[in-house]
């Protein structure tokens, strides 16, 4: 038996309570900022924090579509799209972070640095390749790309993959935590090549 | 009109006072006694209480800021106890660095094994402010206590074929829970030439802010080399070696191609995976800048001469 739920109920309840309690990991970061609680390297814990947020909502959002066949709520999928736009709020405030309080605005190293350091690359390519997913999140434009909309959206895939490089190539030895996100990516991935088999035999 | 005097038989056995609890509440006045005295001492420990409080001045010291005692012991790398910035602080606590002996072999004349006492009494302990580079790209400044490691190592009279000098750091799992993780190829081990050993700027370490070493520091006894990249100021010694051919260095090991032996500040040299041109100083707002990184961390006119003719790149 399933757990339905109007779409009155999604729209008034379900979704202001979800974006308040995802804008909640950036408010704590701001709140904490500015009452110098960030630690003793605010910058660093700025940096780690959106760019762990950013990682984890990707995988959320890779995990909606399995979740809602194996515990059947297919109304999960009405708040796929926040979840995904949360990602890329995350990634860009990762990215503000990283050209502001990292590099201070110093536009000529952030342009030597982004081709020149892989972990870097790979970063700088997942967000970019987030932001047509971010444009073209609408209705309108999910209208208007059609079968295309489902195309251009499997880059989620990649982008997630490149996420997690990015972690794994930023660490120094203690690979521990890039580690849970590359096993928890890999678990989504197989569960898609399996149902995809399922369905196509 | 009666006076109601109760006779003794009247009172209850179950209304007088235990002789243990009677007791009791004495232990308990004097332990609020002693707990009060111990508050006031606390409150006034800074001005007399510290184990060095007048360790002599040195000409070695630079005259910036000095970070706070909080920020130098709450964000340290130190993976014995943990690979996070704040887990050495949260878990070193329990470590007990005393008794600690120190072993020195290899090419030398007065081998043996020492305790940390008699080890550091011979030398004169002053302060040294130094300015850290983590190569991380982060850095401090901190007034360490301790002696000149030049002094230490001619007491025990390297022989002629002594070209390297090697530490290790302890290595106890029960101790050190870091270890029970093999992120690191344990035990930490550090070497210098032993001609950048012989240089009057690096200090044995014992202690900081003119107190013993806090747990999280390297205590009892580190390395500071302030012109190398923080991991080559190896902590909590337990041995001293004295070799011919140049030792293997645990991060370099680890990733050669990204920690080199000599690892000197240097911001002509970039990390292969991130620049060392700049370095954010730990204590300024995080809305300013990051700050311009030094040729040897700013101690080449007291070291560059010990790397004359050599290609940096090659021996980064």
């Amino acid at each position: 038996m399933s757990f339905a739920l109007s779409d009155k109920a999604i729209q008034w309840y379900i979704k202001p309570v979800l974006f308040s309690v995802c804008l909640l990991p950036f408010v704590f970061i701001v709140v904490q900022a500015f009452a110098g609680s960030l630690g003793t390297n605010p910058v660093e814990a700025m940096t780690h924090r959106t760019g762990d947020w950013a990682l984890r909502f990707l995988l959320i959002t890779l995990s909606i579509t399995p979740l809602r066949r194996i515990i059947n709520l297919p109304w999960l999928i009405k708040i796929r799209r926040m979840l995904g736009l949360y990602a890329f709020f995350y990634a860009f405030m990762h990215f503000i972070t990283y050209i502001w309080f990292d590099q201070y605005f110093d536009w000529m190293e952030i342009l030597i640095d982004i081709p020149k350091r892989p972990f870097i690359t790979v970063g700088f390519a997942a967000f970019l390749l987030l932001i047509p997913l971010a444009v073209t999140s609408t209705n309108k434009m999910m209208r208007r790309l059609k079968k295309n909309w489902t195309k251009l959206h499997k880059l989620i895939y990649l982008i997630a993959a490149l996420g997690v490089l990015h972690f794994l190539w930023v660490v120094k030895a203690d690979t521990f935590e890039p580690l849970v996100y590359a096993i928890i990516l890999l678990v989504l991935f197989s569960y898609r090549a399996y149902s995809r088999r399922k369905s196509l035999a | 009109m009666a006076i109601l005097i109760r006779k003794p038989s009247d009172i209850r056995p179950s209304e007088i006072t235990p002789q243990s609890i009677y007791l009791d509440r004495r232990k308990f006045m004097r332990h609020t006694v002693a707990a009060s005295m111990l508050l006031a001492v606390d409150a006034v420990m800074p001005v007399w209480a510290k184990q060095w409080p007048d360790a002599a001045k040195s000409k070695f010291s630079t005259n910036l800021k000095t970070n706070t005692l909080a920020e130098i012991t709450s964000y340290n790398n130190f993976y014995e106890f943990g690979t996070g910035k704040e887990d050495p602080a949260k878990n070193a606590g329990a470590f007990n660095p005393r008794p600690w002996s120190i072993t020195v072999e290899g090419e030398c004349t007065r081998k043996g094994t020492f305790n940390l006492e008699d080890f550091i009494k011979p030398y004169a302990l002053e302060e040294r402010i130094y300015r850290l580079r983590c190569v991380e790209g982060w850095s401090m400044v901190i007034p360490w206590v301790g002696f000149s490691l030049a002094d230490m190592l001619k007491t025990f009279e390297p022989t002629s074929k002594a070209k390297f000098v090697e530490f290790t750091t302890l290595y106890d799992k029960s101790r050190m829970p870091g270890q029970q993780r093999r992120v690191l190829n344990w035990p930490y081990v550090e070497a210098l030439r032993i001609d950048e050993a012989m240089n009057p700027l690096p200090v044995m370490a014992v202690g900081l802010y003119g107190d013993i070493l806090p747990n999280q520091n390297g205590a009892p006894i580190r390395l500071v080399v302030p012109w190398k990249y923080g991991f080559k100021s190896i902590k909590s010694i337990v041995k001293i070696r004295f070799t011919e051919k140049q030792p293997k260095t645990t991060w370099n090991e680890s990733a050669p191609k990204e920690y080199g032996f000599y690892s000197n500040v240097n911001p002509n040299v970039d990390h292969p995976r991130w620049s060392q041109k700049k370095e954010r100083r730990i204590g300024e707002p995080f809305w300013k800048p990051k700050i311009d990184t030094l040729m040897y961390n700013g101690y080449a006119d007291q070291v560059a001469q010990l790397y004359q003719g050599m290609d940096l790149r090659k021996y980064f």
